[in-house]
This record gives C-alpha cells, structure tokens and sequence, in this order.
C-alpha cells in the first residue's frame, strides 16, 4: 500500500476569467520509505501539492489518499486526526515553539493527541536520540542554531508513528553544511519506513532524493527515474 | 585538471615509485578521476626531462618500471607553488554547448524551448543524484570524496540555475517573431568556439 497517492488532482481558486489553475491533473505515488523531490520555481504549484496531500486544503478534483485511506472519505473529524497522528509537516521558517524545550517541542504533538506527559516526553527524547540529537535536548529555540532547530522541527514532524513526512523549502535559508544536515536527516527518517515529499526550487536538494519530479505551472512535465547508481561515475577512466 | 602538478604535490611529500604514484592520485580525488598508468608514467618522464624531478635511474639502460623511484627536484617545489597560486584558466565549460543548444532551442521554429531546457534540467539532476548518493554513501572520514563530490554538485547547481533563468527570461520576452540574428549584439567568441 502506497503512503501517498495522488490521483488526478486539480486545484483551481478562483472562477472564469480570473480563475487561477494552481494544479492540473497532478498524480503523484509515494510507497513507504521513499523520498520524492517535487522540483519547480514559486508559482508552478509545489506548495499547493504538499497542502492537498497533507489535508490542509481540498483538491477541486481529484483524488487524495494517505496510507490507503481516502481523504475525502474520512470526513473532516478523520482528517483532523489523520494530521495530528499520521502526517508531519516542515516548513521553511522552523515553527518550534519558543516557550519550549527542543525536546518539549517534539513532544507537543503526541500531547496535543491525548497522550500523557511522561509517556509524550519519554517517546520525544527517544525520537531525538534516535535521530542523533540528544545533545540540547533541554535547549530552548533561540538556544539552538537555525540547523539545529530544522533538525529538531523534523524530528517532531516524525515523532510517534507518522508515515508521511511533508517538507515545503526545509533548508530554506541555511547554509550548505546545515541544509546536507537536514537532508541527511530526511534520509534517515525514511530509512526507517517513513515517506517523504519534498517541495523545492532548489537542485542540491532534490538531488538527495529517490525521484524527483518537476512542476510548471501546475503540471507535472517530467520525473527522474529511479535513483542512479553512482557507482556509474567510477570506471570511466581511460584504463584499458 | 593538471595530472602534472598533481603528481608533483604527491611527489612533495617524499619520494615514490610510479606505481605508489597513480594509487595516491587515485585515492586523494575520491577515485572519481581515474588515471591509467601510461598517463603517469608518461607524465613522469616529462617533469624529468624539464628538469622537475628526479628518477633512481640504475644506469644500465632499463626503464626500472614499476619500481622506479621518482623524487621532486627544487625547481619541481618552486613549480608546484607558483601552481597553486596561478588562477585557474576558464576552460571552455562544458555548458557552452547547451549555451548554443538553448540559443538555437529559442529560435528554431515549431521547437519548445521549455521542453527542451526540461529534458537537460532533468539530466542534470540525476547526474547531481548521482554525486549526491556518492557523497552520502561516502565515510565522514573521507573529505576528498565529500569535497570533489560538493565541487561537481555546485558546478551542476549552476548550471540548472542557469537553465531555469533562461527559461524565466525567454518567458517574459514579448511574444513574436524573434528580432532578427543581425540586429543582435554580436556574442562573445569563446561562446560559438566549436566544442
């Protein structure tokens, strides 16, 4: 069963004349553990598509289902809880809270769903440490550099047993050392199951992922294929 | 990529034979370049006839293959060093012929330059996949690999900048008939160079 899929959706706002056409007839399948770059300038619809496959805004048409469940079906109670259980979100500016601890901001979401304090802090540093952030656990937000604080806004995105991870620009203004960071990051969040989507206009990043697919003007124009083998750039030399 | 003075900053650490040689170069550029031994060896006999190293020659006529002993020559250390500070000379880069390709792309009737610049977009980013996977399958330990993988990921990333620009800029040009190629700006030469 696929984590995500996207069946023919379209996503229109607006009517007539000054309707806009965000997306057109957009499909898009992402099977458990696999990260899929969605690569395209502002405008082409990108972020569009990572709101309709998270449940935060309706296709016009079109099909959405995450983990087998279709969206529109679950009815709007569902897909409240399908976005508090099952799907984490990162955006380009961090989102932790400042009032909260690194390790109480991971565990926020887990609270937020019913689960008591001691059992969501305990999940939360075990989130962390898995991940290989055990250090500043107890640190506050402005305490933490902004690599450290995407890091931790992943791990939360994660925590508990989400399978679909969605990350709109998620290195967004950081530097090459800190943005391989959060991308090696994504890598390992999926090498333990979870499926990625991420939004970008930036080529280093899409790189990291398995497939890539490429938007413009709400379409889907051409896909990478599977992720190459790099061992094809080896054994080019000239040796006989 | 200058396998001479590469040679010479292995050959700055002590002396080696050729052999030692070509495994060294290897290793040190994340094995992405690799070098056959006719190229180093080759190599080697000019940097000793200009005078930039030394062999253990025996004297008795064979060429000591792979046991042959190289050493840097004073003059070979002066050579390296003012290497390393000499600039390093715009080559031609490969994306000149995709510079020609997206121009003709912009004026060829009845072609999509959009589709045209896709079809390059997306071999370039599975190339950048490519690299991407070798830096992230790479030992952290191992800084050459990260550091010649991180030198073609940004020379790629440039390249598709450029490609999504051009593809911006040909978007906003009025719409029409291109204005004709001899009102045109005349293009700088290395651009039409034949590659």
């Amino acid at each position: 069963m696929s984590a995500l899929d996207v069946r023919a959706v379209t996503k229109t706002y607006g009517e007539g004349t000054t309707a806009v056409h965000a997306l057109v007839d957009v499909d898009l399948t992402v099977e458990p553990g696999e990260f899929v770059a969605v690569m395209g300038p502002s405008g082409s619809g990108k972020s569009t598509l990572l709101t309709i496959a998270g449940s935060l805004e309706e296709p016009t048409s079109g099909s959405v289902r995450v983990g087998g469940r279709d969206l529109a079906a679950l009815g709007r109670r569902g897909r409240e809880r399908l976005r508090r259980r099952e799907v984490g979100y990162v955006f380009q500016d961090f989102n932790l809270l400042a009032g909260l601890s690194a390790a109480e901001n991971v565990a926020l979401p887990l609270e937020l769903d019913g689960v008591p304090a001691g059992r969501a802090a305990a999940t939360a540093r075990a989130a962390l440490d898995d991940l290989g952030l055990a250090e500043g656990l107890d640190r506050f937000p402005d305490e933490l550099s902004g690599g450290e604080r995407q890091r931790v806004a992943i791990a939360r995105a994660v925590v508990g047993e989400r399978r679909l991870l969605l990350a709109d620009e998620p290195t967004g203004a950081l530097d090459s050392a800190n943005g391989e960071g959060v991308m090696r990051l994504i890598r390992a969040v999926g090498a333990r199951g979870v499926a990625t989507v991420v939004a970008t206009h930036d080529a280093q990043l899409a790189a990291w992922a398995d497939r890539v697919v490429f938007l413009r003007d709400g379409r889907m124009v051409d896909r990478t294929g599977a992720r190459p083998d790099p061992a094809t750039l080896l054994g080019t030399g000239t040796e006989a | 990529m200058s396998v001479r003075h590469a040679l010479l900053a292995l050959l700055s650490e002590g002396p080696k034979y050729g052999l030692q040689l070509r495994t060294e170069f290897e290793d040190r550029t994340g094995e992405v370049w690799p070098l056959n031994v006719g190229q180093v060896y080759q190599t080697l006999q000019r940097l000793e006839r200009d005078g930039l190293v030394t062999s253990d020659d025996d004297g008795d006529g064979d060429d000591g293959g792979p046991q042959k002993g190289f050493r840097i020559t004073g003059a070979g250390r002066d050579e390296l060093d003012a290497w390393l500070r000499t600039p390093a000379i715009d080559v031609a880069p490969p994306r000149d012929e995709l510079v020609i390709k997206v121009l003709v792309a912009l004026r060829l009737p009845g072609v999509d330059l959009a589709e045209v610049v896709q079809v390059h977009r997306r071999h370039l980013v599975e190339l950048m996949q490519q690299y991407t996977r070798l830096k992230e399958d790479a030992s952290p330990d191992d800084v050459s690999l990260g550091l010649v993988a991180d030198a073609e990921l940004f020379r790629l990333d440039a390249v598709v900048r450029w490609l999504d620009a051009a593809e911006a800029r040909a978007r906003q040009a009025p719409p029409g008939e291109p204005a004709p190629v001899t009102s045109r700006p005349r293009l700088p030469r290395r651009i039409g160079a034949g590659r």
